[in-house]
């Protein structure tokens, strides 16, 4: 019963923050876009449009929920909900932090652990096709129907690569879980260079970024949506909640491909310097951004800075606080330092993505499939290949 | 709990199978085949077979069926027209030879397995390291020649296509 309890309260959470985040992450999304190419991006709801995320939920819901004439009608409904729940079912093998003990409970900050922790995540994201590729035929649109196949032969193509990059550092641990992949890559080289299986596995990682870009169905792989061909591509027809759906499982599976890097090629929660040095980082980098906010808000450029920075500053330099007093209660840090590192590895590659979208135009069909097919199949081969040579010549 | 998920997940196998003979459309009888194929999974994992259970998910759900999936679209099959009608005789007499034949196949399986020595729910040796080992020292010639039936099969479908090309 405790079991359960305990699940239900960590399952709650994770859905939450998940759900949160996601909706965040579209914010995050238009405003570095935005900041890339010189505009401001959403700024009328609320300060710096941080209500934005709110605003677009609301008009979502209350859209018409149209469904065109002639279509699967079971199918047409069904493919959004695969696609979404799917991509949701991911985070339940992935730990954020080690094990925590609060007052008399011990648990780990993860929802469950498989020992294929891995291969599920593989499985999952594999079954994810037929959304897209159901979605797209169900809709009973020749743009929908290009941009279901499209997805679905560039999702075949690219498993491939990165199924074969995330072999090799699985081969370097010798495991399958993500748990035992973390302590595998903990601790450092000469003192002071963490084992990450970044450094030994460099090729991988660029392999497995360069799939999962494929994979999430993002730029400059997009073409299942490529809007100056196929109009929007497999989710052409839908509208209100089922576009919603298909929407929040591509955000959700970026999401899940960069957890799964950050576990498997940095280190998971492992913090990149010894931990005497590691702990003052978040209290710094907090401190330093509450103050440079100060400063903006004490000298501000806009009308409203007067009023919005001081505010931002004050949340920093709580939040730097909050991690100063961590020092002092253990169980605390563990839990604040494991979520500071892991949540900051998954928005840097989180930036990367939004990064590469803002800067990147989009592949030619061919050019896309040539590139998987002759140029980042082999390279994964030759890496794991090298890979497995050189465990099995030192592990006795 | 065990025995109840166990008659869950194998109701939806038989089901699916049952859909997959029944539907007329391509796309409905595929997904009917993944529906059995991920209940199928799910029964292994109950074994203990963890591996198998995502190697069965990875490679028939996510790489056979999405193929078989995509022809489907490619070649846009319609619903399968029937040509074959039945006089409403056969058809009667179809459900009573077909619980007829069901009745024989159980009181076979009652009557020749033992009672006692059943499959004990989690049991299976199945991670990684048990299938790993047993594919390279006892199953080592087998796997090796399936490795090289692929490669004809393989080779085969190149040279098949070629004519085409």
């Amino acid at each position: 019963m405790n079991f359960l309890i305990l699940s239900l309260i960590k399952a709650a959470l994770v859905a939450f923050v998940l759900l949160t985040t996601l909706a965040y992450l579209q914010w995050i999304e238009r405003k570095v876009i935005a900041h890339v190419q010189l505009r401001v991006g959403p700024y009328r709801v609320g300060p710096h449009g941080l209500m934005q995320p709110l605003a677009d939920v609301v008009k979502l819901i209350t859209k018409e929920g149209l469904i065109p004439s002639h279509v699967n009608r079971l199918f047409y409904l069904l493919a959004p909900f695969v696609a979404v729940a799917l991509a949701l079912t991911s985070i339940a093998v992935i730990p954020f932090g080690p094990e925590i003990s609060i007052g008399p409970v011990t648990t780990w900050m993860q929802l469950t652990d498989l020992r294929i922790g891995i291969l599920f995540v593989l499985a999952v994201s594999s079954i994810g096709v037929y959304g897209v590729a159901l979605g797209g035929w169900a809709s009973n649109n020749k743009y929908s129907l290009l941009g279901g196949l499209r997805s679905s032969a560039q999702m075949i193509s690219y498993e491939l690569p990165l199924a074969l990059a995330v072999s090799a550092p699985l081969l370097l641990a010798n495991t399958l879980s993500f748990r035992e992949m973390v302590n595998y890559q903990s601790g450092y080289w000469l003192g002071f260079i963490p084992r990450w299986n970044l450094f030994p596995e460099i090729i991988g990682f660029i392999v497995f970024m360069i799939a999962s870009f494929a994979e999430t169905n993002r730029v400059p792989f997009d073409l299942p949506e490529a809007e100056n061909e196929l109009v929007a591509g497999f989710h052409t027809e839908y509208s209100s909640m089922n576009f919603a759906a298909f929407f929040m499982a591509e955000y959700s599976n970026m999401v899940t491909v960069t957890a799964v890097a950050t576990l498997l090629f940095l280190g998971g929660w492992q913090p990149p310097f010894p931990a005497p040095y590691s702990d003052f980082v978040p209290i710094l980098v907090f401190a330093i951004a509450g103050l440079i906010a100060l400063y903006h808000g004490l000298n501000p450029a806009r009308r409203m800075d007067k009023f919005t920075l001081p505010a931002t500053a004050v949340v920093f330099l709580g939040i730097a606080a909050i991690f100063g007093l961590s020092l002092f209660v253990p169980v605390l840090k563990t839990i604040l330092m494991a979520l500071f590192w892991f949540c900051g590895k998954v928005l840097v590659l989180l930036f990367i993505f939004i990064w590469v979208r803002a800067t990147l135009p989009r592949f030619r069909y061919d050019q896309l499939m040539r590139f998987a097919w002759t140029f980042l199949f082999p390279i994964a081969m030759i890496n794991l290949l090298v890979t497995s040579l050189i465990v099995a010549l030192t592990t006795k | 709990m065990t025995a109840l998920i166990f008659l869950i997940f194998a109701g939806i196998a038989v089901f699916c199978g049952i859909s997959l003979v029944v539907q007329t459309h391509p796309i409905a009888c595929a997904l009917s085949l993944i529906g059995v194929m991920g209940s199928l999974a799910v029964l292994y994992l109950q074994l203990g077979g963890e591996f198998i259970a995502a190697a069965q998910v990875i490679v028939y759900a996510g790489a056979v069926m999405v193929l078989f999936v995509f022809t489907i679209m490619l070649l846009n099959a319609g619903a399968e027209t029937t040509t074959f009608h039945a006089s409403r005789f056969v058809k009667y007499l179809g459900v009573v030879l077909l619980a007829a034949f069901l009745g024989l196949i159980s009181f076979i399986i009652q009557a020749t397995l033992p009672k006692t020595e059943g499959v004990v729910f989690g049991n299976f040796q199945g991670t990684p390291v048990d299938v790993g080992h047993s594919l390279f020292t006892s199953y080592l010639l087998p796997f090796e020649v399936t490795s090289v039936l692929i490669l004809i099969a393989l080779v085969g479908a190149i040279v098949l296509a070629r004519k085409e090309i």
